[in-house]
């Protein structure tokens, strides 16, 4: 059945390669996750403030990236924004897609983790003379933070996966861009690519564990 | 208010692609449910320890992009000389992505069931069969089920990867367009609007069922 | 002093305080008893504005609370509040939970703050559970830290808004005891509550509350002895 010889040295040669593609990797899914998260605040804000205008950009903004693929909002960024003239680099589309998904998702985490925190919690806190903003930031900011930080560290995993659709706009740069390109060139598929699959696999779980690991320091109640 | 050179047989062109996204995304789910169920159970009845080796690779599906995934499975069965085209390579590897999900979900439901529950139904006489059949898939489905929908919705999506090994479904349709037509904003709206169309019924569904059938009403 | 004029207060259609007239001197205890939707934990929360009233007037020290130009989080300072719910902030331990307040809102420096929190804490008995988180905490000694919390502000006034429905029947006793203390050190103090043995015994006076009406209000011995409306009389024939 299978006459063909695995070639693993090849890819082994390489290693150098991908393990800067994957810091090109990290690079993009910490950018988009710090992106995200700023334009999560705002949409979240947006939707709270009461006002219909804002509150409806919010909502769109979260279903539209919650209901279509992300290489779609990808292929958004590189050939959609090309109607208004702007013509993005594979890098730049693959960071704008990736942190526009990530916000929307973000946002609606935000929201569930506000509205888990019980009112009596402000409450308590207004009632030992805190105006409003300092009842915020020092009640319940800590308490939603613990709350949305697990599914924030999935959407980071999310993050990094989802760099590998940049190779579709043209992304060479990256693990998933720099494999394509070796193998391209040797035609050796399935060396290279297991190679990068187990390093996305080892980042992920680097990524999981550190998170666990923070989780443990940073809430202790 | 858009001035296109977009034709009906363009667009008829963009149903063909959604067809096909429908079609993957149809295959993948019935065949990664079943694996699903399959799997989940045995991850629950074989305990944490002994469903190891099972847990540890549903995981790596988890853990690598899909696109990777697509691409292995391509390469793969072109080393192992299994003949087969994009459509069933596409679909057997989304079908596995869906059964590393599922079974979590399955896992999960099966684990909501209480086990007082359980020990009522086999102190009546129920063979575990039964028990299985009659009081916890019934139960196990209601707590899952929302996350099932959430997992549709999710390979929906994902399925647009399969572009990458030349099948055209609706974003390859749209992106094929996009090039010949140069009208990206116009062309990829469309497409947008399909996704949403086709997902936001499901979702609402899901939003549905979940107040619906909440475990404690 | 706590002065109540005629105060008003309707959620929707439902009037829960339909003018209420009452005066607290300085270093009194009165104590609150009533029916559940008798509106006596409204005016709690309207007397410390964080709700706001239909009409009326509410004085403290002379500081109408309702009014425009009052700082109520610095008046709030003057007035502390511990509610059923004891309301825990479960992100900080018991000595942060009393602190906040001190350092942030009084702008007390970190060591005082400490040592405030450190004395109110082991006033209500708490002094071995500094560093514990909330959720180590039984319900009583959850609430034992939530009077710590508000004495800790070092508050003219306090309001307890029944303190003790929450309560497991063998954990009310503890938290009862230190609002005994409190009541012998000359807190001023209005108690919403259906301890009557605790209202008989620690009172200035009692007010009897009914359908957003004060019905009565008397010293205990003639509130208990003596009950002047049917209301009163039924009510503490079913509660005894």
């Amino acid at each position: 059945m299978f006459n063909y010889t695995f070639r693993w040295n090849q890819a082994f040669n390489a290693l150098p390669r991908l393990l800067e593609g994957a810091l090109v990797t990290l690079e993009i899914a910490l950018l988009s996750m710090l992106i995200g998260i700023v334009i999560a605040i705002l949409l979240t804000g947006f939707r709270l403030s009461g006002n219909a205008l804002l509150s409806a950009i919010a909502r769109t903004w979260v279903e539209v990236a919650r209901n279509t693929p992300a290489l779609f909002q990808i292929y958004m960024a590189h050939f959609g924004l090309g109607a208004f003239g702007i013509h993005l680099s594979p890098y730049t589309s693959l960071l704008a897609g990736i942190a526009f998904n990530n916000a929307g998702y973000l946002a609606e985490n935000f929201r569930g983790a506000l509205k888990a925190i019980p009112d009596t919690q402000t409450r308590s806190a207004r009632s030992l003379g805190m105006p409003a903003i300092q009842a915020f930031r020092l009640i319940v900011m800590p308490q939603m933070l613990r709350i949305a930080f697990l599914p924030a560290t999935n959407q980071m995993v999310w993050a990094i996966l989802m760099t590998s659709l940049g190779v579709t706009v043209g992304m060479n740069t990256d693990l998933a861009g720099i494999t394509q390109e070796l193998n391209a060139r040797s035609f050796r598929t399935f060396e290279f690519f297991a190679m990068a699959a187990v390093i996305y696999y080892l980042i992920a779980k680097a990524v999981t564990l550190a998170a666990r690991a923070l989780a443990w320091r940073m809430f202790r109640y | 208010m858009f001035d296109t050179a977009l034709t009906w047989n363009d667009m008829a062109f963009l149903a063909q692609g959604a067809w096909m996204t429908l079609m993957v995304t149809a295959v993948a789910v019935v065949a990664g449910t079943v694996m699903g169920i399959v799997f989940g159970v045995l991850r629950y009845q074989a305990g944490p320890y002994w469903s190891l080796p099972l847990t540890f690779v549903l995981d790596i599906f988890r853990s690598v992009p899909l696109l990777i995934q697509l691409v292995l499975g391509n390469a793969f069965q072109s080393i192992a000389r299994l003949g087969w085209d994009p459509f069933t390579t596409s679909c057997v590897i989304l079908s596995l992505y869906t059964a590393a999900y599922c079974t979590e979900i399955v896992r999960g439901g099966i684990e909501a069931v209480p086990p007082t529950t359980r020990r009522a139904a086999r102190s009546l006489g129920m063979t575990w069969r039964q028990d299985m059949m009659h009081i916890v898939a019934p139960l196990a489905t209601r707590v899952s089920l929302p996350a099932w929908i959430g997992l549709t919705l999710g390979v929906l999506k994902d399925s647009s990867l399969v572009l990458w090994l030349g099948l055209i479904e609706l974003l390859r349709a749209s992106q094929i367009l996009v090039t010949r037509l140069q009208e990206p904003l116009f062309i990829l709206l469309i497409c947008g609007a399909i996704y949403f169309l086709i997902s936001f019924p499901i979702a609402r569904l899901g939003g549905y069922l979940e107040k619906r059938w909440s475990p404690n009403d | 002093m706590i002065e109540i004029h005629d105060v008003r207060k309707s959620f929707g259609p439902l009037e829960v305080l339909k003018g209420i007239d009452l005066t607290v001197n300085k270093g009194e205890v009165l104590t609150v008893i009533g029916g559940s939707g008798s509106g006596k934990s409204t005016l709690l929360t309207c007397i410390n504005g964080l709700e706001p009233i239909d009409s009326g007037r509410i004085l403290i020290d002379g500081t109408e609370v309702h009014a425009k130009s009052t700082d109520l989080n610095k008046l709030r300072r003057k007035v502390g509040i511990v509610f059923q719910q004891w309301n825990a902030f479960p992100h900080l331990t018991v000595l942060e939970n009393v602190m906040l307040a001190p350092r942030k809102v009084l702008g007390i420096p970190k060591a005082d703050a400490r040592a405030i929190a450190v004395k109110q804490l082991s006033h209500v008995g708490l002094g071995e559970k500094l560093d514990v988180y909330p959720s180590r905490l039984s319900g009583g000694q959850q609430q034992r830290m939530a009077i710590a919390r508000a004495l800790a502000m070092s508050p003219d006034y306090m309001l307890f808004d029944e303190v003790t429905s929450a309560l497991d029947p063998q954990l009310v006793g503890e938290v009862l005891d230190t609002l005994r203390m409190l009541a012998r050190e000359g807190m001023t103090m209005i108690c919403v509550t259906h301890e009557m043995k605790f209202a008989r015994e620690v009172s200035d006076r009692v007010a009897f509350f009914h359908q957003g009406v004060m019905m009565e209000i008397a010293p205990p011995a003639e509130f208990f002895g003596n009950p002047q409306t049917p209301e009163l009389q039924k009510f503490l024939s079913a509660t005894h």
